[in-house]
């Protein structure tokens, strides 16, 4: 099979915390195939060019999650992106709004923090002593099932401008996948996510900017997901406001064992 | 700036960060957008409250608008425009509607906006153009 080859100059952000005080930008010529997405030059780098560079990748398939970079200065999981779309010229950094580890490797513990905050699985209605399935509608799947297709690259926390700004904010994935376990019909976990995602740090602080989606590589929509938690909390509030007697106010206590 | 954990954090754009990204321009023009109506708003305040002084002071407002405030009406207008459509825009994302077990199509609710905005806007400027004649 004969292939294309066009030489790219790639242009990395390093930043070494043993040796660097602030992070610089290296170039490298690399001789890119035509069917090559930025994760295989990045690769290529490495293999070839330059054995210290460091960064994330796993899957190679959009599956992992793990290879997110700032491509032109826009946030892009690099095993989704081919380099025939790309200029000659291109600068690859670390995903924004994130301290940077080490080269191309970000600190994502704030990330982490906040996804476990919102808790982001099932809390089922009782503890059952035989394991057996729940049935579940296909329409009730539908009400969540794109939210499920979050592969936490944080490609959203990197687009979104209310991240960059408010530290505290939860974000757009935690925020979604909140939302896809409120919406699922086996789970009742809603009152016990309440304190944080209807917190000011939580849906509150969204500007409905949708960049999150945009960037979304699994298609997932985290502002609409967002704007829905919205509605459902203010009908909420007005419910217990007209009609007290409606609200339980009953929080569920999680056991994670 | 290096942290003790040895990360870095890089700085950030604190009010250009939105002249990068033709999605990100586009929101602040929206956002943008609620001053201007917010001002018109006042304006037209002001004109009631001259209207329940008497005939000779709502007219003198009303010129005075005329004379000085038309470009900035017409500004005020194209924003509100692109404010509500763009808002209709993404009521998709706010209202994911299923009928019988199927999603509505997102221009459908789209749709239903505007044709409800459009209903309006034409009550709203028949009662206008009644009260005129």
């Amino acid at each position: 099979m004969t292939t294309n080859t066009r030489t790219i100059e790639i242009e990395v952000l390093r930043y070494n915390p043993s040796k660097d005080e602030h992070p610089y930008y290296q170039t490298y010529q690399v001789p890119c195939q035509e069917e090559w997405v930025v994760l295989d030059a990045v690769n290529y780098i490495k293999d070839n060019l330059d054995r210290t560079l460091s960064y994330r990748w796993s899957c190679h398939m959009a599956v992992c999650g793990s290879c997110g970079m700032m491509v032109n200065g826009k946030p892009t999981l690099s095993c989704h992106s081919f380099i025939r779309d790309m200029p000659d010229k291109i600068r690859i950094e670390p995903l924004e709004n994130f301290p940077v580890a080490r080269d191309l490797i970000v600190d994502m513990d704030s990330f982490v923090t906040k996804l476990t905050s919102v808790k982001p699985y099932i809390v089922p209605a009782e503890k059952l002593d035989e394991p057996r399935s729940y049935t579940q509608l296909p329409s009730q799947l539908k009400k969540f099932k794109q939210y499920t297709q979050c592969i936490n690259c944080l490609l959203c926390y990197s687009a979104c401008p209310q991240v960059s700004m408010v530290e505290d904010f939860i974000g757009p994935a935690a925020l979604a996948l909140a939302h896809r376990y409120n919406q699922d019909s086996r789970d009742v976990g809603r009152s016990a996510r309440e304190d944080v995602v209807h917190s000011n740090a939580g849906i509150w602080e969204c500007s409905f900017v949708g960049a999150c989606s945009d960037v979304c590589p699994k298609n997932v929509d985290p502002a609409a997901a967002i704007q829905q938690t919205k509605i459902a909390a203010t009908g909420d509030f007005f419910k217990g406001f007209l009609m007290p007697w409606t609200t339980t106010n009953k929080k569920v206590t999680l056991e994670v064992e | 700036m290096k942290q003790a954990n040895g990360t870095y954090i890089r700085p950030k754009k604190r009010f250009t960060w939105w002249l990068g990204s033709g999605n990100y321009f586009q929101y602040m023009m929206r956002e943008l957008s609620s001053l201007f109506i917010g001002a018109f708003s006042l304006v037209m305040v002001w004109g009631l409250y001259r209207l329940s002084q008497g005939p000779a002071e709502y007219l003198l407002w009303l010129s005075n608008l005329w004379d000085n405030f038309l470009l900035f009406s017409l500004l005020c207008f194209i924003f509100a425009t692109y404010h509500s459509i763009t808002w209709f825009w993404v009521t998709p994302k706010a209202m994911p509607i299923q009928i019988g077990g199927k999603p509505l199509p997102g221009a459908v609710i789209i749709g239903a906006h505007i044709v409800a905005w459009l209903a309006v806007s034409v009550i709203v400027w028949c009662l206008a153009m009644g009260g005129m004649s």
